[in-house]
């Protein structure tokens, strides 16, 4: 099966890609492992989106979608699992299937990054979670700790704080990289506990996770914190390992291009939180959709 | 047969009591990868009579959700004769939903 362009995700980036090379007149499929949505479907309420003050990310998601089947863009729901070139065309291959394209848009976006500890995987959903806003409920008047030093660390111990009894809040380094404001608001908080330069080195479980080990990186020294739920935000890591073998990542993974989207091989563009870019925001993935379709069918009519 | 909604008063008679499997999906009404999951599981409960699919509103029956230990949502336990038997947390796709009822 030959399409004009194919898409590599259905996130707001992908699905947006889809409508503008639509738009373009170009046959257009979408390729998705799981449900079309992607990440902001775990946003309860989108604020900062123009247009409509309040949105949940699920409505906003299911509208986009709705608006490129419209067009006529085709969604098919398998994983990709790789790229090929040959005789000038792009062969996406997924687990149950072999498709062609003229060109292909990566719009594969990031999942979230663990902390590489054993049982992490089984504790999920039992007392490991990497969604504060998703899973807090679940921990009213309970103890929790949240690992991480950015914004989404900062931001889920507040939103933790004003649920839970108690939260340590665990950074591997002594200042954070998140807002002031939000560092200044947690030390106001009388339920937040700060635990500098410290590792989650060991989770600690019975059929759930009941306590967590973390070791001190100045002197060495190891502390058990028993807790009900352990928050994990130490950032995201970027889906592009199946496509290396064809566009140049960087040392993270992020697949390397300006705001243009071309990647390193011709015929291959980027769009949303898998480039390398400063800021990774819902307007900003669409743009991307924007820009990587409108090249993609400039690359498809000078090339036929 | 469509997906059917739980609450404690039925909850023996149509997870613990039942002939045939059942997959019951704990979601909330905020939750977007549960709302996302829905469709899915609706065409499932169509497609097959081998087993039950039902939902259970994790706001509404706090108390099951405590009893079953559901920590993080969407969360589909599989029960067989009363018992929990699988158990995945997070949005999969179809097949992999339908994979659950298999193992």
């Amino acid at each position: 099966m030959y399409y004009d362009i194919i898409v590599i995700g259905a996130g707001p980036a992908g699905m947006t890609a889809a409508i503008y090379a639509r738009r373009a007149a170009k046959t257009v499929l979408v390729l998705e492992a799981v449900n079309y949505g992607g990440q902001i479907l775990n946003t309860p309420d989108i604020e900062n989106y123009p247009v409509e003050a309040h949105i949940s990310g699920f409505d906003f998601a299911a509208k986009v979608y709705e608006q490129a089947k419209a067009l006529g863009a085709e969604f098919v729901f398998e994983k990709a699992v790789g790229i090929c070139e040959e005789d000038g065309k792009k062969v996406v291959v997924t687990t149950k299937n072999r498709y062609e394209a003229g060109a292909v848009i990566l719009a594969t976006g990031s999942e979230n990054r663990k902390l590489g500890l054993e049982d992490e995987d089984k504790l999920v959903g039992r007392g490991v979670s990497y969604c504060a806003t998703c899973d807090g409920n679940f921990y009213r008047k309970k103890v929790v700790a949240v690992v991480g030093g950015g914004n989404t660390a900062l931001e889920d111990a507040l939103f933790l704080s004003d649920l839970a009894e108690k939260v340590y809040l665990i950074h591997r380094r002594d200042s954070f990289r998140g807002e002031e404001t939000n560092v200044n608001r947690l030390k106001e908080k009388g339920n937040v506990e700060f635990v500098y330069h410290a590792n989650v080195t060991r989770l600690i479980a019975e059929k759930r996770l009941k306590a967590i080990e973390i070791t001190d990186k100045l002197d060495g020294s190891v502390r058990t914190i028993e807790l009900n739920g352990l928050f994990v935000a130490v950032g995201r890591v970027p889906e592009n390992q199946n496509f290396a073998s064809l566009v140049k990542l960087d040392d993270s993974g992020y697949v390397v291009a300006g705001e243009d989207c071309h990647t390193s091989c011709e015929g291959i563009f980027v769009a949303g939180d898998n480039r390398t870019k400063t800021l990774r925001q819902l307007v900003t993935a669409t743009a991307d959709g924007a820009m990587a379709a409108t090249e993609a069918v400039k690359y498809i009519n000078n090339i036929g | 047969m469509a997906v059917m909604e739980i609450t404690k008063d039925n909850f023996e008679a149509e997870v613990l009591k039942s002939e045939v499997p059942v997959l019951a999906d704990f979601n909330a009404d905020w939750c977007g990868p549960c709302k996302s999951m829905r469709p899915m599981l609706d065409e499932l409960a169509k497609e097959n009579t081998s087993y039950k699919i039902v939902s259970i509103n994790i706001d509404d029956e706090d108390e099951l959700a405590e009893d079953y230990d559901v920590a993080s949502i969407p969360c589909l336990v599989v029960f067989k004769d009363g018992k929990e038997v699988n158990r995945s947390i997070g949005l999969i796709p179809k097949d992999a939903i339908a994979a659950l009822m298999e193992e």
